[in-house]
């Protein structure tokens, strides 16, 4: 068994990516037309010179149709991707492989996800038919088992532990605060965020990420063509993706303080990409941080930190926008909400614009140089225990 | 050895509600003591399971139980069986009947009788189940309980035995419900009175008449009814000796309508001795008299069910926790409409699905991999530890108690009573789940806290009652010390 992956065979030439929030404004059809028109312009390309498509949605549409329908395709292939909270970066990494394998020279992988015409709060399921036993518990109840875990078995005090997540929450927030894309455009202050109501656990209002619309898309082609659409391009390093047995909730081996999904995807992306010591060979990171205690273990599951040490990183601002590395420096799933289909993408969207320099002054992180290329996204979907993850690396070099 | 009943159990809900607390809401009504209130998450079915579990705890096993009856005022359905339900929720084998006998408390009575009279042949297990609600302020809210009892009725080793039995039927409207109505309407009590008083006196003489014998020969006298002054008119006037009288329940748990004689009963069967004579007589639309006698028996399974933890009807009228708060009874009976949160409503469980996994929903049976022994909840046909296919046994884990590993409140989450409590449980001999938590304030949860399982309704869907499992903290209805009087549940 071999996870070789597709270095530098792939090349993206073109993004997209809507504003992110509550777009009473928008339906999924415009917020698809905006990111999908936004990332041909980008390319220098024209929709229809597109060859083949991959749409990732949770909940917002089924099959290729929700794509070719309000652009208008001619045609063309459009294959309709779901995989929980990593839809978008599925979309992408399939998109990907039809290109690398030569089945097409251009493809579009375009998430969406319309969350606020549910009126409910936070996320709502996609389920079978149950038998009804299932506790029902909300996505902040399943994440919140993180924090006293973790707490318990690095021997933080709780509330340390909720000032680290309440840090988490700031840096993300103070990253948005700079970001016109994102649903929240405002800097939070620790005192707000350790005040808020209580969500689930020790989970407080800002220790959750919002509940939002949005889209983004990317255009993808072999790396040998990337310079007929773009300058500057963005060479595909790693793809990695993994579907855990969702032993957490049945082993009781299980400690609640790791993902090994994300262990296991983020080793195979590594080797994929050659990276030995992602902490000082990345430029930055975006995770998917769902929630303030899944940022903090991320940073030890991707390898930024030692096991039992990222509390205490996080507070000496090592993931800040200005620090060691940054991490989500666009604002993170705290600012722009979590629009499913689309967040993996908008990750990606950012290592686009950090990483060729195209962010705004404001935000742009001063990790890239020479010799430090590279942009981490991370996506989680399910619950501590029983996901699936998504680990992909980009860069601006060959080789 | 002879036929009779050879085991018991009774369940009385965790809470209680003061009846004080009525008046302090409403500005009127209430009175002294208690109520025993079934939680948002039971109802006749689960409190009948409960009951059904302690009865089987000790003896022979629901293996052997080849009938099963259901008597309850408060079905969860009509036309479908409930017992069914307590059926396949206590294990009790394929090959068993599963039968309801819905209707007035009288219904419970004769269900009794039934299982008493046919245990020469059958081994029955009878339940008695009521959950009475009223109309808030109602004299049925602040007097009335809920609870249940069950019997096993068996051909051989019966600790007390049918010495003999009479009735008394007249037709008049004393106390009556037009169904789906949750109050019932009462006459003029001293019309009831009147009549009752004959009937019972009637009945009871006819069953000593049976039994050969007369009323000094009574050792314990168990006299009930909705009717309460009709029974106290009754028990006073029984001719029996001084201290025969049994207990009564009524002020901490109120009147358990259809389970009252069953759990009076039950705690007559735990204080009484070998060859002792006890009369029940139960006042209800005419008036059933039936007399048992105790046999050498008794004392090997008041030993054997003590050694088995299970808990007596003086241990849990003793317990329970009274600080719930009247607006939280309300909500749970669904008199007071309150702000649901804003998720969506949960779907009904589809029955094909359900019937699938029958095993796991309702005997909560776990599988443990013949390889390597790790076990599996639920019950799944490939091993996480080792991957085998296929080498599966099924354990039943409904009993086995287990460790809270870790612990949330949800705020978010569906419930008819939020905040929902998530609890990690490592069960005893291995094994993981996670569930709901009952029966429990949160804020007094804490990591390596010993739990149960217990069965409930955990929602009702589309007209679909969703019956699983919950934990519910173990050390059975102790009440933590320092319990807020006043608090709402939860918060």
């Amino acid at each position: 068994m071999a996870s070789s992956g597709i270095k530098d065979q792939v090349a993206i030439v073109g993004m997209g990516c809507t504003r992110f929030g509550e777009r009473w404004d928008m339906g999924v059809d415009d917020l698809l037309t905006d990111a999908a028109t936004e990332a041909a312009t980008s390319a220098g390309m024209s929709i229809h010179d597109i060859d083949a498509f991959w749409l990732g949605t949770m909940t917002s549409g089924v099959c290729g149709v929700t794509l070719s329908r309000p652009l208008k395709l001619d045609y063309k292939p459009v294959t309709r991707v779901e995989n929980y909270c990593a839809t978008g970066s599925e979309a992408f990494r399939n998109a990907c492989y039809a290109v690398a394998s030569g089945a097409y020279d251009t493809a579009m992988a375009i998430g969406v996800e319309k969350l606020k015409d549910t009126g409910f709060s936070g996320l709502t399921g996609i389920r079978p038919v149950g038998d009804g036993t299932d506790p029902g518990l909300s996505s902040p109840a399943a994440f919140s088992f993180l924090s006293p875990s973790y707490a318990h078995k690095y021997g933080v005090d709780r509330e340390q532990l909720k000032e680290v997540m309440g840090r988490i929450a700031f840096k993300n927030h103070q990253n948005g605060a700079r970001n016109p894309r994102a649903q929240f455009q405002k800097e939070v202050s620790m005192e707000t965020i350790a005040k808020a109501p209580l969500v689930a656990g020790d989970l407080g209002v800002f220790d959750c990420s919002g509940v939002s619309d949005g889209s983004a898309a990317a255009i993808i082609c072999r790396a040998a063509d990337a310079h007929r659409y773009c300058e500057n391009p963005l060479y595909v390093k790693a793809l990695s993706f993994v579907a855990g047995p969702a032993a957490g909730p049945i082993d009781p081996g299980y400690d609640y303080t790791t993902f090994e999904e994300v262990v296991r995807s983020a080793a195979d992306a590594y080797a994929q990409a050659g990276i030995t010591e992602p902490r000082v060979q990345l430029a930055m990171a975006e995770v998917h941080d769902c929630f303030t205690p899944t940022e903090l273990v991320l940073m030890e599951d991707l390898g930024f930190a030692e096991r039992g040490t990222a509390w205490k990183e996080v507070l000496e601002g090592t993931f800040d926008r200005d620090g060691d590395l940054p991490v989500n420096p666009d604002g993170g799933l705290k600012s722009f909400g979590h629009p499913i289909g689309a967040s993996g993408l908008r990750m990606l969207f950012e290592c686009w614009l950090q990483l060729r320099g195209e962010a705004p002054p404001d935000r742009q992180i001063n990790t890239v140089g020479p010799g430090r290329t590279l942009g981490l996204t991370h996506n989680l979907g399910g619950a501590p225990g029983e996901g699936v993850s998504f680990v992909g690396i980009v860069g601006t070099e060959l080789g | 050895m002879s036929g009779g009943i050879t085991a018991w159990g009774t369940y009385l809900p965790y809470w209680r509600l003061r009846r004080s607390a009525i008046a302090g809401t409403l500005g009127t009504g209430g009175g002294r003591g208690t109520r025993a209130v079934a939680s948002y998450d039971e109802d006749t079915t689960t409190l009948g399971v409960e009951a059904g579990r302690r009865a089987l705890a000790a003896g022979p096993g629901p293996g052997a139980v080849q009938d099963l009856f259901l008597s309850t005022p408060d079905p969860g359905y009509l036309d479908k069986t409930n017992a069914t339900t307590v059926h396949a929720a206590l294990g009790l084998g394929r090959a068993s009947g599963a039968y309801d006998f819905a209707g007035s408390p009288r219904s419970a009575v004769a269900t009794l009788l039934q299982a008493l009279t046919g245990a020469g042949g059958r081994t029955t297990l009878a339940v008695l189940s009521d959950l009475r609600t009223g109309l808030a302020g109602s004299a049925e809210e602040r007097d009335s309980g809920d609870g249940a009892a069950a019997f096993v009725c068996a051909p051989e080793g019966a600790v007390a035995e049918l010495v003999g039995r009479g009735a008394a039927s007249d037709e008049f409207l004393d106390r009556w419900r037009v169904p789906g109505e949750s109050d019932s309407h009462v006459w003029e009590e001293r019309f009831g009175e009147e009549l009752y008083v004959p009937l019972a006196r009637e009945a009871f003489a006819a069953s000593l008449k049976d039994a050969g014998l007369v009323e000094g020969d009574i050792d314990h006298a168990v006299v009930t009814g909705l009717h309460v002054r009709a029974v106290k008119a009754t028990a006073s006037g029984l001719g029996v000796r001084e201290g025969v009288l049994a207990p009564d329940l009524t002020g901490a748990v109120g009147n358990l309508g259809a389970a009252q004689a069953g759990v009076a009963l039950c705690d007559v069967l735990e204080r009484a001795e070998p060859g002792q004579v006890i009369v029940v007589l139960s006042l209800a639309d005419g008036a059933d008299s039936f007399i048992l006698r105790t046999t050498d028996a008794l004392p090997g399974v008041q030993r054997d069910r003590a050694e088995a933890g299970v808990p007596t009807v003086a241990e849990q009228v003793a317990a329970g926790r009274d600080d719930l708060a009247y607006p939280t009874f309300l909500t749970w009976r669904g008199q007071l409409h309150r702000e649901p949160p804003r998720r969506p409503d949960p779907e009904r469980p589809g029955a094909p699905t359900v019937h699938r996994s029958e095993e796991w929903k309702y005997g909560f049976t776990a599988s443990r991999c013949l390889v390597c022994g790790f076990r599996h909840m639920p019950p799944t046909r490939a091993c996480l530890s080792c991957h085998a296919i296929d080498q599966m046994q099924p354990e039943r884990l409904a009993d086995v108690p287990g460790t809270v590993a870790t612990f949330t409140i949800d705020h978010l989450a569906y419930s008819m009573s939020p905040p929902v409590v998530g609890v990690i449980v490592d069960f005893d001999g291995g094994g993981r789940y996670r569930c709901e938590m009952t029966d429990v304030r949160a804020t007094e949860l804490s990591i390596g806290d010993r739990v149960a399982m217990t069965f409930r309704r955990v929602w009702t869907a589309q007209g679909v009652h969703n019956y699983f499992w919950k934990a519910r903290p173990a050390g059975d209805q102790v009440a933590p010390s320092g319990a807020d009087p006043d608090g709402e549940r939860g918060e």
